[in-house]
């Protein structure tokens, strides 16, 4: 017989373990997909997960995707741990890829070692902008922030999509939707030559080590955990909650937008289109891997970024569409939600006895 | 262009049928949301809606079981979130925008196959009178079955909430489930049903775009109206009848915008198209700073986990 009790506290070490299991769990549905729609599944899954990071090539790519989405999830993970549902990290970036560039763009044929900070503060400061938004509207219209942080990703890949195509296109570039190539001083310093892995993996390792600093050792990070945990108790302390959800947002938007200004300083060197994979809606994913925890969002950030590369190989060799990677990355999600249920209740198996029977 | 009687009467039909998906999904989920629950999977269900319906449609070439097909399908996705939420009291937010991105991914890998193959004709009712009734013909002829159930579907989930004795048991569940639990109600059962009812509905509104209002199957093609509808059952403070006018709207702006572009209008048609977002805002922003009025249709608890110690 099997009974189920409700736990009293969840035990720590458990709490940091099932999203390892939430990861098996993944691969081994990954393996019985594929296996419905016809592939061998061992092979399908080391095309997946073994043959992207098999070379130095593939695992300076992984750190490459890995890279934004840590940037963003840290950032997410200040929103999320106050109770705050910041969905729209994707708008964020998108908005702080278009400040960025906009600078980049201002300096195109210029050269100084000036450049490249003005334009990642640009970012930073155009997706803390475009973050406060919701916000605002939040803390002072009682707007739900989750419609209102989404329905801007749109207005924000509608606005990139204007630019490009109209007044920021390349007067060189034959009518296609992209801008001019950022100068030299625009972009991310390559870290090892032939390889696209670039300066950008700094900023979300400072963000990682300063978001610890935040959350951990201040009072700021105390009152964003007890606002996550009860609103009643933070309004009982006194705590600012209006202030509280602008910095969070803040925050936020400040890493989607670095993350944004990453991607186009970095491997792209300009503004077109398709600056980013969705990346601010899988960093949600990522935020919730990782636990919320700064060390635990990097780790994360590695193996979400290998299902981006993953979907990559397994389309090369096996003509599964990219968009693979997605049905990974939701079913990471599930099973790190389903396996929450073990963190909130004792499932025992029980022996009958007749005298348990009598009782 | 002339923008004489006949003309409008033909632009009002196209604002009719662009709007359904919107009216489909959102009356569905409006139920889903009446019961407490949010589910913010509505654009996964909707995309796997499209392809299994036009999935079906090519295998069986029959339509009659490609749009059942794609409302079990709505429901068998929907029952992950259901799973999830009421049985193993996940948070509804974080599994909703998991089926999203999995529904998404889920499609395209189904899907790979059916890119490119051309869609089968839908039969429209009434046909002869859309041509010979000016202006009144094809505002309210010569559509698919589909579209009269989506209008016809507000009015129906109104009488369902206010007349009818479930529809009073789906509200106490949403507005107060502890003493809905109380009456003797099963609570995650009822729960269960709405969130089924939801997928079912969103998957309809899936497959009306993959099998009649652009018949064919494209890789993420519901672009985003799952997210309309969800942002509209809120713009319709959770009452069936404004959902229906809020579709028009929202379907109404999808339309003129494409006349608009057509006529060379002179503003860029990526302002024009961020428009249905940015009314959204707006409008969340008119209704939600009055919190009286917002608390009048709200489910009190929305989004609330459920737990019922046993």
């Amino acid at each position: 017989m099997i009974k189920i009790e409700k736990r009293n506290d969840v035990p720590m070490a458990l709490y940091f373990f099932t999203p390892f299991i939430a990861i098996i769990l993944t691969i081994l549905g990954g393996g019985i997909i594929f296996y419905i729609l016809g592939f061998n599944p061992i092979e399908a899954l080391k095309f997946y997960f073994i043959t992207p990071i098999s070379n130095l090539y593939g695992f300076s790519e992984l750190l490459l995707k890995a890279t934004p989405l840590c940037l963003i999830a840290i950032g997410l993970s200040f929103c999320f741990k106050s109770n705050n549902w910041n969905i729209g990290a994707e708008g964020q970036l998108t908005f702080g890829a278009i400040v960025g560039g906009g600078v980049a763009l201002l300096f195109y044929n210029q050269e100084g070692f000036y450049i490249l900070p003005l334009v990642i503060v640009a970012g930073a400061i155009g997706g803390m902008i475009f973050a406060l938004i919701p916000a605002i509207l939040k803390t002072y219209f009682n707007t739900n922030e989750i419609l209102v942080s989404l329905m801007l990703v749109y207005v924000s890949k509608l606005l990139l999509d204007y630019l490009v195509v109209g007044p920021w296109s390349n007067p060189e570039g034959f009518n296609f939707p992209e801008t001019r190539q950022f100068s030299d001083s625009s972009r991310m310093p390559l870290l090892f030559e032939g390889l696209r892995i670039h300066a950008g993996i700094f900023l979300a390792l400072a963000a990682v080590m300063l978001s610890w600093f935040i959350l951990y050792k201040t009072y700021l990070g105390f009152q964003i955990k007890v606002s996550g945990l009860s609103l009643k108790t933070a309004k009982y302390a006194g705590f600012k909650g209006k202030t509280m959800i602008l910095v969070v947002f803040m925050i936020s938007g400040a890493c989607a937008g670095l993350a944004g200004v990453g991607e186009i300083t970095g491997p792209i060197g300009q503004l077109h289109r398709m600056i980013s994979p969705d990346y601010g809606f899988t960093a949600i994913i990522v935020a919730f891997l990782g636990r919320l925890n700064p060390f635990g969002i990097i780790f994360a950030s590695l193996v979400v970024a290998l299902t981006y590369l993953g979907a990559e190989t397994a389309q090369i060799f096996l003509q599964i569409p990219k968009y693979t990677g997605q049905v990974f990355q939701g079913m990471i999600l599930f099973f790190l939600l389903a396996s929450d249920y073990l963190l909130f209740f004792k499932v025992k198996i029980l022996n009958l006895k007749k005298n348990e029977l009598r009782h | 262009m002339s923008l004489d009687i006949s003309f409008i009467g033909i632009l009002i039909g196209s604002i009719m049928a662009s709007s359904v998906p919107l009216i489909l999904a959102a009356s569905g989920e409006l139920i889903t949301e009446r019961s407490g629950v949010l589910n913010l999977g509505v654009e996964g269900m909707m995309i796997i809606g499209a392809i299994s319906g036009f999935a079906l449609m090519v295998i069986t070439d029959n339509l009659f079981i490609a749009i059942v097909g794609s409302m079990l399908s709505g429901v068998i996705i929907s029952l992950i979130f259901g799973f999830l939420t009421q049985s193993l009291l996940t948070n509804h937010v974080a599994t909703g925008l998991a089926l999203t991105i999995f529904g998404i991914g889920l499609s395209a890998m189904l899907g790979k196959n059916f890119v490119g193959i051309p869609g089968k004709e839908f039969p429209i009712l009434f046909s002869s009178l859309k041509e010979s009734i000016p202006f009144f013909g094809p505002i309210l002829f010569g559509h698919s079955i589909v579209l009269y159930f989506a209008f016809a579907l507000p009015f129906l989930t109104n009488y369902f909430l206010k007349k009818t004795k479930l529809g009073l048991v789906v509200r106490a569940v949403g507005d107060s489930p502890v003493s809905a639990s109380n009456q003797g109600i099963n609570v995650i059962l009822v729960r269960y049903c709405c969130i089924l009812y939801g997928g079912a509905m969103c998957g309809l509104a899936g497959a009306y775009l993959s099998l009649i209002y652009t018949p064919q199957w494209i890789e993420n093609m519901t672009a985003g109206r799952g997210w309309i509808a969800l942002a509209l059952v809120v713009f319709a403070t959770w009452s069936p009848i404004k959902v229906l006018i809020g579709a028009l709207i929202f379907g109404g702006i999808t339309i003129l915008q494409l006349h608009m572009q057509a006529i060379g209008f002179r503003i860029p048609v990526q302002f024009l198209s961020a428009l249905p977002y940015l009314m959204t805002i707006i409008v969340l922003v008119v209704i939600s700073r009055d919190s009286r009025k917002i608390k009048l249709n709200t489910p009190t608890s929305l989004g609330r986990i459920f737990y019922k110690e046993k």
